[in-house]
């Protein structure tokens, strides 16, 4: 589509439509963080009537370009980007010296808690969770700049507020936060049932015992 | 009233109770020669984030219903659990005792007679509070569970970059001789024209010298070269702190670096094999 014939074409005889798509395509690889759509029209300047809805014509061109590529360019919370289409990751990840860590549980579930609570004070996360929440923790999604401190909060002794970051919903694929997984609905709790007498044996005491059919009612209204 | 009276008596009773039963079942003692290894407590341990989630652990494992909890039988469990850590005498986190004494609590209110119809909305059933407080935990859980599995960059999704190396200007040249004599000039000139009546000489040592300004480098910052030409001592301090430069370069121990053509010429001590 770019090299019509065999040879090299200097630069004029582009037509202004292929070489704004070469260069959006090579200030975008050549970035190391996602470019906002008004960096790329700044990097445009100088070009003859580019503006931004030929920007944005020339990354509809790039992004069908690249369909049968490897590569994909994605727009994320920070912008632009070119990324490794997804089925070829497990090639990728089978290229790397070594696994990425995992993330711990508590790291995942204070994650979750900031995520879908933000603002949130660590006092409200340390209430869900019913544990303390480690300061290594906290430094960890900090420097991973997941997560900031947005404000404090006006209660005695000024709590810092935390919330997540643009980086976070780039590192996840999103562009806003309610691209997030809906949180399970709560239950209304209508009527208790009464408790069972302390002297019989309750069922399903272990775990290989049969759920009781009452409480399997309960999951398929779930 | 009666029943307010046997109350003590029966939470004694049960207190007793939990110290020695798993599961219900009374186990006596530990087996003395049962042996843990210590790495399988840690494991044990971090399983668990915490004493909800080892409620929720409890509740699940039973296939039960978290707004169905049977309290008597869940209370009993973690205690059973609470003693087997105190017993192998893991330090439990404060909070797992908390839960334990909550849960007490609300199993001993449980034996209460239960309020009458006109009092119901100021005394709510004692298991409410818990029950939501599980359920939020358990909401979370699943989100963090979910949020773990979204594709995440760098471990299920990569960034497509060209490198920029080629782009880049080559990196600058080591500055010349001619480049440090130079510098050398500027800074005698500078000096002398600082330089006031000068009432003794000092001997100046260049060895001395090369340990100051050994001394004044270190290994991750570059600083200016012509700024260890000091002149406050005149041409001869200048010419000496030149020299003694000149013998720490020739012995191998500084690094030198110039930031852009015709930039300041800069200077850092060498990491050296057995130093690094």
């Amino acid at each position: 589509m770019i090299e019509r014939d065999g040879q090299e074409r200097t630069e004029t005889d582009l037509d202004t439509a292929d070489s704004l798509d070469l260069v959006l395509e090579a200030v975008l690889f050549a970035a190391s963080e996602p470019l906002r759509m008004q960096d790329l029209v700044a990097a445009c300047t100088g070009m003859e009537g580019v503006g931004h809805g030929e920007v944005e014509a020339a990354l509809q061109r790039l992004v069908e370009h690249y369909r049968d590529r490897s590569l994909e360019l994605v727009r994320s919370a920070s912008g632009f980007r070119f990324r490794v289409r997804q089925r070829f990751s497990a090639h990728v990840q089978a290229s790397l010296p070594e696994r990425p860590p995992r993330l711990s549980r508590a790291l995942l579930e204070t994650l979750a808690i900031i995520a879908y609570r933000q603002p949130v004070t660590r006092a409200e996360i340390e209430e869900i969770r019913g544990v303390a929440v480690s300061t290594q923790i906290m430094r960890n999604v900090l420097e991973r700049e997941w997560v900031h401190v947005v404000g404090h909060k006006e209660v005695p002794g000024r709590p810092a507020l935390y919330a997540t970051t643009r980086t976070f919903l780039d590192d996840l694929g999103l562009s806003r936060l309610d691209e997030l997984p809906p949180l399970d609905a709560l239950r209304e709790l209508v009527e208790l049932p009464a408790e069972p007498d302390d002297a019989e044996p309750v069922s399903g005491r272990t775990a290989d015992v049969d759920p009781p059919g009452e409480a399997a009612e309960h999951r398929t209204l779930q | 009233m009666t029943a307010t009276l046997e109350i003590p008596d029966r939470g004694g009773a049960i207190e007793a109770d939990w110290a020695c039963r798993v599961n219900g079942s009374p186990l006596g003692e530990l087996p003395a020669d049962l042996y843990i290894p210590p790495d399988a407590l840690e494991v044990f341990l971090e399983s668990f984030e915490g004493p909800l989630d080892l409620l929720l652990y409890l509740i699940r494992r039973q296939n039960l219903d978290i707004l169905a909890i049977p309290i008597a039988e869940i209370t009993r469990q973690y205690m059973a659990y609470i003693e087997i850590m105190q017993a192998l005498r893991l330090e439990l986190a404060g909070e797992y005792l908390v839960m334990a004494a909550l849960l007490a609590e609300i199993k001993s209110r449980m034996l209460l007679p239960r309020p009458s119809a006109a009092s119901e909305d100021s005394d709510e059933d004692p298991r409410l509070a818990l029950i939501r407080q599980l359920q939020e935990y358990e909401r979370f859980k699943t989100a963090a569970e979910r949020l773990d599995a979204m594709p995440r960059i760098d471990r299920d999704v990569f960034h497509a970059q060209a490198s920029r190396d080629a782009l880049a200007a080559p990196p600058p040249p080591a500055p010349e001789l001619e480049d440090l004599l130079d510098a050398l000039v500027g800074v005698l000139r500078r000096a002398t024209l600082r330089s006031h009546h000068q009432i003794s000489s000092e001997a100046l040592s260049v060895r001395e010298r090369m340990a100051r300004i050994l001394q004044r480098l270190d290994h991750d910052a570059f600083v200016d070269f012509t700024s260890l030409l000091t002149g406050t001592e005149g041409r001869p301090g200048v010419v000496v702190s030149f020299l003694a430069v000149l013998e720490l370069s020739k012995a191998g121990l500084l690094d030198w670096g110039q930031g852009e053509p015709y930039g300041p010429i800069q200077v850092r001590r060498r990491r050296t094999g057995e130093e690094a």
